[in-house]
């Protein structure tokens, strides 16, 4: 039995939680991720929840604190954004190194400088090469029911990896919503009791963590690490399928919308898909095949699949919310080309840099790229590079 | 070490499962400076012992009996701590 309510992205986040009903929080308050917390310390005041919530001075300790709970053999979650998560980065590797199952909402926000509090993926392109998969979201509804699906995820046995469930800044965090949510004894059922597979209280059997690793050996734990990624694949699969089975709602690595005769391909994540999805469906109406692919899974990145979807598009266009001055273009982007490459597809890709620190992103944008994608297939010429509402 | 395992082989998560392997890996190959102990300048009076961070002054019946070159770093704790009118201790240069 589900029931339909008005959420905002961080409080459909802190539901999630709360029907979680983790063992320990370890969180520090950051714009525009602060709200999940401070409802969710609402929770453990009210006794809602059984969670240990530690409030401590940074989010380096947060997520210190959160690898030791996990290592103890707790459930264990967290959340962040922009320079909190930053300030984790050096904690990251170790989550993921150490084979900790937990799980962090980041609210995406932009990096400083300059200051600013609002929207957009670097932070998350930051650390996508940290060893945590990464799960994109569109709205709230998205959030909600990957936070849920990334507890089994993360403490599946042939995973064990944390995961970061990524959501726009203010865009979904702050905005209300229609959104479907399950009973808290449902969600209880379908992430199951967690079952630490090694705890560093067992006195019975004590055991060295986070040991240090000379380099005859360094190697070998990190191709351990890439095993974990690769095995997450078919257990992210699993688990959108048994979360489809069981509430109405099923996930893969990506949303393909009208991409099997689309020749004109937009690939882009998170808030700003219902857009692109919008101005796709007026171009239908006018019977131009245009289609939309919305990974939801950036890490493990599915390129084999996305080439597959894409392998009818003549023009793809991959939107990217995150710099990486000086890289050929953004890591969306990069990615795509990268699997169309391998699968010898040799369609035009072009790249634009849409949305930093929240820049409006609005249909009119998303058509004035497809009047240059229709312009380039008559003349043959395009920026292959550029960006979106930028004032030249 | 014992021969090198494969990534297939390792603990998860770079644990090491066996409690006190560490008699495993010898350090004594870390050292510049070596102890020697002088049997018939040593007073007995176990501070080598009680300070040697690595565990590393041998005992034999209730004595000092030397220094277990497998582990001794070589930091030069014995030889500082070593009663000054003992001085049982001296650190000389390890050749290598």
């Amino acid at each position: 039995m589900q029931k339909f309510d008005a959420f905002t992205g961080n409080l459909a986040i802190a539901t999630a939680m709360k029907q979680i009903n983790p063992d320990v929080c370890a969180a520090y308050p950051i714009t525009p991720s602060t709200e999940i917390m401070m409802l969710f310390a609402d929770f453990v005041a009210n006794g809602e929840v059984d969670t240990e919530l530690v409030t401590v001075e940074s989010e380096h300790s947060a997520m210190s604190a959160c690898i030791g709970a996990s290592l103890a053999g707790g459930r264990v979650m967290t959340a962040t954004s922009s320079a909190g998560l930053a300030y984790m980065w050096e904690l990251l590797s170790i989550a993921s190194g150490l084979r900790c199952s937990m799980v962090m909402t980041l609210v995406n926000r932009a990096l400083s400088a300059p200051l600013n509090i609002h929207c957009d993926h670097s932070d998350a392109m930051g650390a996508k090469d940290t060893g945590w998969i990464q799960l994109f979201s569109e709205n709230a509804q998205e959030a909600y029911d990957n936070v849920i699906q990334a507890v089994k995820i993360a403490e599946h046995k042939d995973v064990r990896l944390p995961v970061m469930v990524c959501v726009d800044g203010f865009i979904i965090s702050h905005s209300y919503e229609k959104m479907q949510y399950m009973e808290d004894k449902d969600v209880k059922d379908f992430i199951g009791e967690f079952k630490p597979y090694r705890s560093l209280l067992n006195v019975e059997k004590p055991e060295t963590f986070g040991a240090m690793v000379l380099p005859n050996y360094y190697m070998e734990f990190k191709r351990q690490v890439r095993e974990g990624m690769e095995r997450a694949r078919k257990v992210i699969l699993e688990v959108g399928k048994e979360f489809g089975d069981r509430f109405g709602r099923y996930y893969g690595y990506f949303e393909d919308f009208m991409l099997d005769d689309a020749e004109i391909a937009f690939v882009v994540m998170n808030s700003a898909a219902g857009t692109v999805k919008h101005v796709v469906n007026m171009l239908r109406k006018k019977g131009i095949k245009a289609g939309v692919l919305k990974p939801r899974v950036f890490r493990p990145f599915p390129s084999k699949e996305i080439a597959d979807a894409l392998r009818n598009a003549k023009v793809i266009c991959a939107l990217d919310r995150a710099e990486t001055y000086g890289g050929e273009g953004g890591n969306l982007y990069l990615e795509i080309k990268s699997a169309l490459q391998t699968a010898k597809n040799n369609a035009t890709v072009i790249n634009r840099i849409y949305g930093l620190g929240q820049r409006d992103f609005l249909p009119n944008h998303v058509e004035g790229i497809y009047k240059e994608i229709q312009d380039f297939l008559s003349t043959g010429n395009i920026k292959l590079f550029d960006y979106v509402n930028l004032r030249d | 070490m014992s021969e090198l395992k494969s990534w297939r082989e390792v603990p998860e998560g770079v644990i090491i499962e066996n409690a006190g392997n560490s008699e495993e890996y010898k350090t004594g190959t870390w050292r510049s400076f070596r102890p020697i102990w002088h049997e018939d300048r040593c007073i007995q009076c176990y501070r080598c012992w009680t300070f040697c961070p690595d565990s590393s002054i041998l005992i034999k019946d209730g004595k000092v009996a030397g220094i277990n070159y497998d582990y001794c770093k070589g930091c030069g704790i014995c030889a500082h701590e070593c009663p000054k009118k003992a001085n049982a201790i001296e650190m000389v240069p390890e050749r290598t």
